[in-house]
């Protein structure tokens, strides 16, 4: 059978890699949030913010990498509100969330009508062009997958990388997990939960941000209405899948790609004439289900996840 | 029992407190409130729980701001509402509910806070190597890579005590330290504060056990309803008369005079359900029963049963002299059982609630429903009655529960079964974790429900409370009962034999 053929060319690994990339950005986003014990459900709708303001920016005239630090400031902006809301505020992590994406989403669209009333298809842009790594890109099936891509799936690999460090290897870090642990040790410690919370929900949702801006400027060159379509919740289940660790979220990101570019490539062998390609595209969220089930028995969950904190209180 | 050192070198306070006042709306939880520690030294805070001391312990450490009042350790004023300010001035608090993120690890826990948040590493080796030599200085003995979640109470108590100790701390302030400990682990303890003693650090010991503060602290503060009411030194006082100042006036234990046994209210013949094996047992109208043993060795399965949590699986059990057809929880309150549950917590109160929901969790269909509609306004009424009969300390009916310090939820609960006349009250341990004042409060009156012919199952740890209330007692030891023993008819000794077990071979 052919599954092995594609299992083993390097262009169904570059796909995997580039389908991965948004979903790292977003993944390493959510679970920042999370590690500080605040959960972000407004990932999908800032991902659709951040798609529309790299593009529309670059669209505009500005370069490519201001295209990316609009959609991380745009990010900020929607985390910022966030973060009013669930730490201070201490309102209901759920229903902020919701309301933020739906806020981000409708926004998205409104800005988008009066920015081009009159378009029918949206325009294009100079994307992200992929870059050949010197030597590395020579390697046999690994030089193609991984080091002829694009500029911002590098910047993904380095994210995902310098966040791991940060949570684990620095006081901030670890002030960020003890946050999502036990906020009173933070307080107890003299060091303000608020502030700490604040900064990690405003920080990924400026990289949930850039991961939908991946779509607009890499991955694709325009913007349409449904192109996060539901990416950020695979990532929610990405931050459980990946027990909350950078490097096993960017796994686990890979392997939901990988099914994702198979269920393509699939479709087209002989087993695509047989069953109907509904199947097909269902597979990577059934095999993520899967996995999900599999991998997130012995997971710890930050302790203080969604649990707000008021000083003073019993 | 001698304290050690005597804090004899009185220079500047280590710590000194001014006329601390504090108000939370119109409850003044400290009232004008001065001392001063000095180096060497150890001084007990004693008090009812509610009478201020962990008001005044959070306002030293910055937690909440003192009305008026000044802070000064070693000389220097601590500014009000910052706790990093103590901290940095050495002054280092064990928490009562620790303050510990169970999944990080010991190091982890313990480095938090003390590098700068731009700081590119942690130092791990760095850290440990200080923990371990601090361990081994302190005698606390604890493993820095070991994950917090997976030690024990008493360990992570050490983690605590390192905490501060990292910190560089010269002054010690324990939150009520021993209430989550066994004996053994006591004990430890404080062979630790000793050795801090002897290193010239001073300590604030928070507690309401008189045998404690007795055997660690040099001088006692006693607090009452948020005053300053007494300041001895321990070598001149002695418990009698700290328990009596603390509760402002003589402690009264409550008589029980012998009295005839009524009709045979509840009877178990061999009867098994969970943990319980063979149990025979009988509840007598206007007696106390008191079952004696150590916890864990059937008490809960036996509760269970009897308050319908748990089936039985054989044997009888007969109400009033029938055996019900069906049991569960709803059949046992409407056969007038009242429980005090084990765990007030769990499965006594729910937190969320306020006291007028809690007060009518187990009669709000019956008593509280009219046509399927609540009548709050019955059910309110029937709180404040409640509150006031009982004496329940709280702002009013519509306070969350989680609010109230044991003692008063307790004496909710307490009220909760009693105004339902219950013909069986079963006590699981009604008095742990209670202060001598509520103690008392609940034994008075569960004597006066078995004056006025209920029938009342005590089961307890504490041996000295089986004895001196029960008109009979039994033992329990790995699910078996012991026979009964009329009061006065057998040891502590005696009833020690059979709490480890000794007799069941005899009887079975």
């Amino acid at each position: 059978m052919d599954l092995f053929d594609i299992l083993l060319s390097a262009s169904f690994w570059a796909a995997a890699i580039r389908i991965a990339s948004p979903l790292i950005f977003a993944t390493i986003g959510e679970l920042i949030c999370e590690r500080a014990g605040v959960l972000n459900l407004g990932i999908e709708g800032i991902m659709v913010a951040g798609a529309f303001a790299g593009w529309i920016s670059v669209w505009a005239g500005l370069p490519l990498w201001g295209g990316v630090a609009v959609a991380l400031l745009v990010g900020m902006a929607f985390g910022a509100l966030h973060s009013v809301l669930s730490v201070p505020f201490g309102l209901s992590q759920h229903v902020v969330g919701v309301g933020i994406t739906l806020l981000a989403t409708s926004v998205t669209f409104y800005t988008y009508r009066v920015v081009l009333p009159e378009v029918s298809s949206p325009p294009k842009i100079q994307a992200f062009q992929p870059y050949e790594i010197p030597l590395l890109s020579d390697i046999p099936l690994l030089g193609p997958a991984l080091f002829s891509q694009t500029p911002l799936t590098y910047a993904a690999f380095v994210l995902a990388l310098i966040t791991g460090l940060v949570l684990f290897r620095t006081p901030l870090g670890l002030a960020v997990r003890a946050a999502g642990e036990n906020p009173s040790a933070v307080a107890a410690q003299g060091l303000s939960v608020t502030a700490i919370r604040m900064g990690a929900v405003i920080v990924g949702s400026g990289f949930m941000a850039v991961g939908g801006a991946f779509l607009t400027m890499s991955a694709f060159d325009s913007f349409f209405f449904d192109m996060v379509g539901g990416r950020g919740w695979i990532c929610i289940a990405l931050v459980v899948f990946g027990a909350w660790r950078p490097g096993k979220a960017v796994l686990g990101a890979i392997l939901f790609a990988a099914f994702d570019a198979l269920q393509i490539r699939v479709q087209q062998t002989s087993l695509g004439t047989v069953i109907p390609y509904q199947i097909f595209l269902m597979m990577p969220y059934v095999l993520s289900i899967l996995a999900l089930v599999l991998m997130s028995r012995s997971a710890q969950v930050p302790a203080a996840l969604m649990v707000p904190f008021n000083k003073g209180t019993r | 029992m001698t304290a050690v050192g005597q804090g004899a070198e009185r220079g500047t306070p280590v710590l000194r407190m001014e006329g601390i006042t504090k108000r939370f709306g119109s409850v003044t939880a400290n009232e004008g409130i001065s001392f001063s520690l000095y180096e060497g030294e150890v001084i007990a805070l004693l008090g009812e729980n509610g009478a201020g001391k962990t008001t005044l312990m959070n306002i030293l450490f910055g937690q909440y701001s003192a009305d008026e009042g000044v802070v000064e350790a070693f000389g220097q004023p601590l500014p009000a509402g910052a706790p990093r300010a103590a901290l940095d001035a050495g002054v280092g608090m064990v928490h009562q509910h620790f303050t510990l993120a169970d999944n990080l690890t010991v190091w982890e826990n313990i480095t938090l806070g003390t590098q700068g948040l731009a700081a590119l590493s942690l130092r791990p080796a760095r850290v440990k190597a200080k923990i371990r030599d601090l361990s081994k200085r302190f005698h606390l003995a604890v493993d820095p890579d070991a994950r917090v979640g997976n030690l024990t109470v008493g360990e992570r108590q050490r983690v605590e005590i390192l905490k501060a100790l990292y910190r560089e701390a010269r002054v010690l302030i324990l939150d009520e330290p021993t209430a989550v400990l066994t004996p053994q682990e006591t004990d430890a303890l404080f062979a630790t504060l000793r050795e801090a003693i002897a290193m010239g650090l001073s300590i604030v010991f928070i507690s309401h056990k008189l045998h404690e503060v007795m055997a660690i602290a040099h001088r006692v503060l006693v607090l009452r309803h948020g005053r300053l009411v007494a300041e001895r030194q321990v070598a001149e006082t002695h418990p009698q008369e700290l328990a009596s100042i603390m509760v402002g006036g003589d402690v009264g234990t409550p008589d029980v005079p012998a009295m005839p046994a009524g009709p045979a209210l509840l009877t178990l013949s061999k009867a098994s359900a969970g943990a319980l094996r063979d149990a025979d047992l009988t509840l007598f109208a206007g007696q106390i029963t008191g079952i004696a043993g150590v916890s864990g060795n059937g008490q809960g399965a036996l509760s269970d049963l009897i308050s319908g949590v748990l089936a039985l699986q054989s044997g009888r059990m007969e109400i009033a002299g029938k055996a019900p057809d069906k049991w569960d929880a709803r059949r046992a309150i409407a056969h007038g059982i009242g429980r005090i549950p084990e765990d007030r917590h769990k499965t006594g109160t729910i937190a969320d609630f306020d006291l007028t929901e809690n007060a009518i969790l187990e009669t709000y269909q019956s008593d509280f429903a009219r046509a399927g509609w609540m009548d709050w306004t019955k059910a309110r009424q029937h709180t404040e009655h409640l509150i006031q009969t009982y004496d329940v300390r709280c702002p009013g009916p519509e306070t969350r529960i989680r609010l109230l310090s044991g003692g008063n939820m307790q004496k909710l609960i307490l009220g909760r079964v009693l105004e339902e006349n219950p013909q069986i009250i079963l006590a699981n341990q009604p008095v742990r974790g209670l202060d001598i004042g509520a103690v008392n409060y609940v034994h008075s009156r569960l004597a006066a429900a078995r004056e006025g012919g209920s029938a009342v199952l005590l089961i307890s740890e504490d041996l000295d409370e089986i004895m001196k209330l029960s008109d009979t007692i039994h033992v329990m030891s790995e699910g078996r009962l012991s026979p009964a023993f009329a009061r006065g008819a057998i040891s502590a000794s005696e009833l020690g034999k059979w709490m480890a077990g000794q007799g069941f071979e005899d009887a079975s």
